[in-house]
Parts: structure tokens; C-alpha cells; sequence
């Protein structure tokens, strides 16, 4: 099993494992990387659930679990934790995964990632310090005039630092690979989304520090003023197109994960791609997604940056929705289940975590997190959830039930594939992406719908209750966010087992042998699928072109109710 | 097995599966008209936030306020100047940690010029349960023209989160029936003045 291969001698001496289940060359000092990423990923998953667990706890009026001190703060770590650290960890070993495994070849600077992986590290630790000292409650945004300590600014600093480097390591592994010749023609797929997600990260990346850096001088003295609003317009340069990054790379993931379990290849390769290649040229102008009640800006600069530049993104968006149930269904009716509209989705493997987790997140990333952020991104429209627990409840659809339960989905494969240890627990891991899916897809319905009466965002206590002037909110929104705290029980429920499954996994899993069979196996054609690329011929897809109709119907109509919400709203101009 | 030659390697020289061509060109259109819209609610709509916006300094916003609500108090709530400025007027309102200053008493049907503005944080200015939400910044006087459809009492709460009284940060609108100039409304807010007099 252990084939030892020679790199190019001056460089780097790599050694090589083959892959038993997929024929992949796997560099080994790649696969240590891969691993200490993974590893801290869930470290500050963990950490940053169970925070997530407490504000939701606080935010059930019944239960109001913590005083306000501890709810802003806990609040200010549960972003920072789950939408920094536990995710941009996570990317970065899918692009070493997506270059250096997927082309079999060498990661390009193995000691650098290892001191991209330090400073990232220390970056996250560090920001966890400012937030727990209790001096740095400024929430994920960090808006000024509200100040932080110089040490929480700093952190950030150092982390985006750190993820650049290991960015510009992925790009130089395709370098590597290219010069080499450990592939032929083009990347696949997978490395290709990995690639889109990469470029927008360095973009992200620079916004942030363009901004981070003179608010760090501010908060150290060093700068008398930060302009609320030049700042937020910056920082959202970042802030919005960050959860690009996540988007391509779970995109990625998705058609990976239904590449090695049903076989499935793309529809047309071109129109996957192009669909890629949307997200890099036009995500960038969302930010004002985010500014769009905020005085002084225009109102046609608002409309070209959210709408028709960000459409061409929702484009690309919605064409990865035809495409991957598309492909799946083709490889499915490949596989021999060709009764019905249906028969490739009843008998898809539903069993296996890494599906289920992947099929629910792209069904509620679409559903949830894709038609509620358009709505909210329309000019007009974002008056009625501005700020309201709305946009969590948006966010939540991306990145929790999109994002997030797409990584945990990946994760299925890359322990026994990467870390080659048998999953433990496959009751447990079976029941896992359910159990959190139907959880995060709560939260976020609940969220929205709390929103939609008028519960504000980031507010510790509905009910007023110290306030001279009261208000009381409707016995609806109570309702929605009790909903939303027995949501929060299910997904945290969720994420535990994920933690047990992944933890026991990765330290106490039975080893891998030649010869092994998996628990959870791969599709036989999986492998090829992975690894060439090239387009399905089949294109009869009745059952996805019922899914994308009702999926259709779904956002025009969503869509126009909205407006007719506003159309009811006093006038204003 | 894994490093094979790809099947085709012009890939985009494919020809497009005619189910995606038909999606992406409605996908399309769909995006088109979108944007369309929020163009045409300008000129159909009649909720459109203004962009009409003044750097002001914090301390002179707050001396405006104050004028404004002496010169037009009514009564008093819970310690804070209820003002009821005439239709048509420039209504000052303020948010700073923790409440939005002063209480408005408007008449429905009728249009005023709304400025808002913070002397400290940026606040949120959430209107309940109308749920209209605009962002307020310090340094910047925004200025939108505000016509109540509906009468009764609302609730201004803060949604942006500003510290550790965030929660506390709340204001109110009271909107009367009927019209300025018709004296029965006139008659209706002499009743409810005498109990802040
Ligand atoms: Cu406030």
C-alpha cells in the first residue's frame, strides 16, 4: 500500500502513499496537513457550537439562560468561532486536498503551510483570549465607533494572514502539478470550484486587512477616527464575498461527494464551470447586500451591486442547482434506477452520512439560504428584515445548513480516505447529518420567521423588560423563538454526535488495511468520476426537472409576497 | 486508474444538455426582471429609502434635537418629551445608548421629514410592528419624508447591537386618526394632552 515515489530530487524529496479505495497518489506530508487543518477545524467547531447553543438558549424568552454581559460576548465568539475559524480551516485542507490529492502530486511548500497553519492557529487562540477577557464584545461585524481591544483586531490580522499563505500554497501546488505532470488536460471539477473559492479568497482577504489594519492603529491610539460608514462599506468588501468562498468550496464538495458515492460526473463541464467562473466575476459587487439601509448611498449603486452583477452569481447559484441533483439523477439512472420520476432518489444512498449530509445541504442551501438571500438583497425589500434576526436566519441556511453541513458531510470521506481510520459509531454517523439537518433547517425557518414580526438581531432580551418605554412583540414571535431554541437543542444534539463520530474516529478508529471494506463504501465507478472529468451523456432528468420547478415556483412566489409586505408598509422616500 | 487520459479534453467545446440550456436561459430572465423591479418600484413604489444625508457633528445634531422638541412639546412619557411637530415639518429623532429622543406624536395621512441621526453608536431604527429598518449612524444626518398609513401607538426598538443596554434602547410613535387641519383631531389631542400637563 505504501508505494514510495520520488518527487523532483532539488525541491523536495515527497513521499507517496496510493490510495486504496481511489487509485490517488497521496502525498504524505499533504495528508499531515490535511489532518492538522481538519483537526482544528472541529476544535473551534466545537467550541463555536456550544456558544451557538448558548445564545440560543438565552434568546428562547422562556429559558433566557445567560445575563447580558455573558450573551454579547458569547454571541462575539460563537462568529468568530463557527463562520472564521471552524470554516476557513476546513477550506484550506479542502485545497490541499482538491491540488495536491486530486492531482496527485506534491504540496508545493509543506513547511510554509505549516507555519501558515501556526499563524492561524494563534490568530484563532488569540481572539478567543480577547473575546473571553470581555473587553472585545463588538460582535463579528465589529462596527466603529464601538471598540474592541487592539489584541481582538490583531487576531484577525494574523488569521487572514495565515489562511493568505496557505492560499497561495494551493495556487502553487497547481503550479507543481502543472509543471510536473501529474495530470493531463484540465483540472477536474472539483480542484476547478477549489480554484474559484481560492481567487475570492485572496480578494476577501486583502478587503479585510485594508480595513482591519487601520482599525487595529485606531484601537492601539495610533488613529484618532474610523468612519462608521467608510468602514462598514470596506468591511463588507470582505464580509460578504468570504461566504462566496464558502459557497464555491461546498459546491465543490457537493459534486465531489456525488462523484465518489453514486458515480456521478457533471452534465456538461462547461456549464458547471462557467457557473464557477460567475461566482468569481460578479460576487465581488455583493457587499452592498449588506448597505442597503445604511444613509447616503445611492440608490442605483445599490441596485447594480446587489442585483444585476449579484444575479449573474444567483445564476450561478441556481445553475449548480439543475446541475448536481441533475448529475446525480443521470448517474443514478446509469446505476440502473430508471423507474418513475423518482426511483434514483428513493434508492440514492441514503444510509451513507456523507450523502445525506450532502443531498440536505444543498436542498437547504437552495431552499432556505438561496431565496431568503436574494429577498434580502433586493434594494427595497431589506427595509422589512434590516437587522432583524432575519439575517441570521438567512445565514444560518448558507452557512450552517449549507456550508456546514456539507463540510461535516465531506468529513465522512476524508476520515477513512484521509486519515485512513473505519468510521466508529455508523449508527451514530447515520443518524448525524439528519439529526443536525433538521435542526439547522429550524434555526434558520424559525429565525426568519421571528424576523418577519420584528424581533431584532444580536438583542438579548425580547421582552424589554428594563426598558423606561416598553414594547411587547407579538405572542407569534415568542412562539418562533421558542421554535428556534428547541431548533438549536436538535442541531447542537447534531453537532455532539459529530464531535463523538469525528473525535473517536480520528483517535481511536480501527486502521485501514490493505484490502479493507468500508463501512460506508464508495461508489466502484466513484473514483474515475473523481478524477477525470468529462460529461455525462444522459439527459433525460425528469425527477430533477420537478425539483427545480417546485424550487422555481417556490422563489417567485416568496419573492412577491415580500413586496407586497412593503407595498403595506407606511411610505416613505 | 486514477491519472488517466480525460474523456474529452475540449471541454468547452461541449455541447450544452438542452435542460440546462432551458434553465439557465429562464435562471436568466428571472435575474433580469428581478432587477427590472427594484428599478420600477421607484417610479410604482411608494417605499423607497431616500439617500438624502448630511455629515453632521454628533454635538450640533443634539442641540437641533433639543430646539425642536422644546419648541414643539406636548407632554411628557416616562420622563421623555412627547412632540408633536405640525404636518409637513422637519422631525428630529435621535438614538443614543440607550434610547431614541424625543417621543413623536404624527398624524396619519400626513408627510414628515424624518431626520435621524446618533450622537454615539450606530443604532437601528426598527419601527414596531410596521418592521420598517433603517441603519442610523453617528456623524451622518439621514433624512427620509415618512407618511403614517396607520394610527395607534408604535414602538421605535434598537437592532443594532451597542452595548450592554441594547435591550433597554426603545422609543415610541404615536400616530392619531384624522387629519391636521380638521379641528376634531385637534379636539382629540387636547384629551390626550391633559395627562401629561
Ligand atoms: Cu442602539
Amino acid at each position: 500500500m505504501a508505494d514510495i515515489t520520488v518527487g523532483v530530487p532539488e525541491v523536495r524529496v515527497a513521499e507517496f502513499r496510493t490510495c486504496q479505495f481511489t487509485g490517488l497518489k497521496v502525498d504524505v506530508a499533504a495528508q499531515a496537513l490535511i489532518k492538522a487543518n481538519a483537526v482544528a477545524a472541529v476544535v473551534f467547531l466545537a467550541l463555536g457550537g456550544l456558544m451557538g447553543l448558548l445564545v440560543a438558549l438565552t434568546r428562547w424568552p422562556a429559558v433566557h439562560l445567560l445575563p447580558a454581559e455573558w450573551f454579547y460576548l458569547v454571541l462575539t465568539g460563537h462568529g468568530a468561532n463557527v463562520l472564521l475559524f471552524w470554516i476557513i480551516f476546513f477550506e484550506v485542507a479542502v485545497l490541499y486536498f482538491a491540488s495536491a490529492v486530486l492531482l496527485n502530486s506534491r504540496l508545493a511548500a509543506p513547511k510554509l503551510a505549516w507555519a501558515a497553519f501556526g499563524l492561524m492557529v494563534v490568530g484563532a487562540l488569540m481572539a478567543n483570549y480577547a473575546v473571553l477577557r470581555g473587553d472585545s464584545t463588538v460582535m463579528f461585524t465589529s462596527y466603529p465607533p464601538m471598540q474592541a481591544t487592539p489584541w481582538f483586531y490583531l487576531s484577525l490580522i494574523l488569521f487572514a494572514v495565515g489562511a493568505l499563505v496557505a492560499v497561495g500554497i494551493f495556487f502553487a501546488t497547481l503550479v507543481v502539478a502543472k509543471e510536473e505532470g501529474t495530470y493531463q488536460g484540465s483540472i477536474p471539477l472539483v480542484t476547478f470550484g477549489a480554484l474559484t473559492a481560492a481567487i475570492i479568497a485572496v480578494f476577501t482577504l486583502a478587503s479585510g486587512a485594508i480595513i482591519l489594519i487601520p482599525t487595529l492603529l485606531w484601537s492601539a491610539g495610533l488613529v484618532s477616527t474610523i468612519d462608521p460608514l467608510l468602514y462598514k462599506v470596506v468591511w463588507w468588501g470582505m464580509g460578504h464575498s468570504s461566504q462566496q468562498i464558502n459557497v464555491s468550496a461546498h459546491v465543490s464538495l457537493w459534486y465531489l461527494i456525488a462523484a465518489l458515492l453514486v458515480g456521478a460526473k457533471p452534465l456538461s463541464e462547461k456549464v458547471s464551470r462557467t457557473a464557477f467562473l460567475m461566482y468569481i466575476l460578479f460576487l465581488q459587487l455583493a457587499s452592498a447586500h449588506h448597505l442597503l439601509a445604511e444613509p447616503g448611498l445611492d440608490a442605483s449603486w445599490k441596485i447594480v451591486n446587489t442585483s444585476y452583477m449579484m444575479y449573474l452569481a444567483v445564476l450561478g447559484s441556481m445553475v449548480h442547482g439543475l446541475t448536481v441533483p441533475g448529475a446525480i439523477e443521470a448517474a443514478q439512472r446509469r446505476n440502473g434506477y430508471t423507474k418513475g420520476a423518482f426511483e434514483w432518489l428513493r434508492k440514492a444512498p441514503w444510509g451513507h452520512p456523507a450523502f445525506a449530509g450532502m443531498f440536505l445541504s444543498l436542498v437547504m442551501f437552495g431552499f432556505i439560504g438561496g431565496i431568503s438571500g436574494v429577498v434580502l438583497g433586493t434594494e427595497q425589500l431589506n427595509v422589512l428584515m434590516h437587522n432583524t434576526i432575519y439575517v441570521p436566519g438567512h445565514f444560518h441556511g448558507t452557512v450552517v445548513a449549507g456550508t456546514t453541513l456539507a463540510f461535516m458531510a465531506a468529513t465522512y470521506l476524508v476520515l477513512p480516505l484521509v486519515f485512513q481510520r473505519e468510521i466508529m459509531f455508523p449508527k451514530l454517523a447515520q443518524l448525524q447529518p439528519y439529526l443536525f439537518g433538521v435542526g439547522a433547517g429550524g434555526i434558520s425557518l424559525f429565525m426568519m420567521g421571528a424576523g418577519t414580526l420584528g424581533v431584532p438581531r444580536r438583542h438579548w432580551d425580547i421582552t424589554f423588560s428594563d426598558a423606561t418605554i416598553g414594547f411587547q412583540h407579538s405572542a407569534g414571535a415568542f412562539l418562533m423563538m421558542g421554535l428556534n431554541g428547541i431548533s438549536a437543542i436538535l442541531a447542537a444534539a447534531g453537532g455532539i454526535l459529530f464531535i463523538v463520530v469525528v473525535v473517536g474516529t480520528a483517535f481511536f478508529g480501527e486502521r485501514i488495511k490493505p484490502g479493507h471494506k468500508l463501512t460506508f463504501p464508495l461508489h466502484s465507478g466513484g473514483a474515475a468520476a473523481a478524477s477525470h472529468y468529462g460529461s455525462e451523456a444522459t439527459a433525460k432528468l425528469p425527477g430533477t426537472i420537478i425539483l427545480v420547478t417546485i424550487f422555481f415556483v417556490s422563489f417567485v412566489l416568496y419573492y412577491f409576497i415580500n413586496w407586497k409586505y412593503l407595498s403595506e408598509l407606511w411610505l416613505f422616500r | 486508474m486514477a491519472v488517466t487520459p480525460p474523456e474529452r479534453r475540449i471541454w468547452w467545446n461541449e455541447p450544452i444538455e438542452k435542460v440546462e440550456l432551458i434553465w439557465i436561459v429562464i435562471a436568466f430572465f428571472w435575474g433580469l426582471f428581478m432587477f427590472g423591479f427594484m428599478i420600477a418600484w421607484h417610479f410604482i413604489g411608494q417605499q423607497n429609502l431616500s439617500t438624502e444625508t448630511y455629515r453632521v457633528d454628533p454635538s450640533n445634531y443634539e442641540r437641533k434635537v433639543e430646539a425642536f422638541a422644546k419648541e414643539y412639546q406636548v407632554r411628557d412619557l416616562e420622563g421623555v418629551p412627547v412632540v408633536r411637530p405640525p404636518a409637513g415639518k422637519d422631525v428630529y429623532l435621535l438614538g443614543r445608548l440607550w434610547q431614541w429622543w424625543p417621543v413623536l406624536e404624527l398624524q396619519k395621512g400626513q408627510s414628515y421629514r424624518i431626520h435621524l441621526s446618533s450622537i454615539d453608536w450606530q443604532h437601528g431604527f426598527s419601527l414596531q410592528p410596521t418592521n420598517i429598518n433603517i441603519q442610523v449612524h453617528p456623524g451622518y444626518e439621514h433624512i427620509l419624508t415618512l407618511t403614517p398609513t396607520e394610527s395607534g401607538e408604535f414602538g421605535i426598538i434598537c437592532n443594532e447591537f451597542c452595548g450592554i443596554g441594547h435591550h433597554t434602547m426603545t422609543g415610541k410613535i404615536f400616530v392619531r386618526a384624522g387629519t391636521a387641519e380638521a379641528p376634531s383631531s385637534t379636539r382629540v389631542a387636547e384629551g390626550t394632552e391633559e395627562g401629561g400637563r
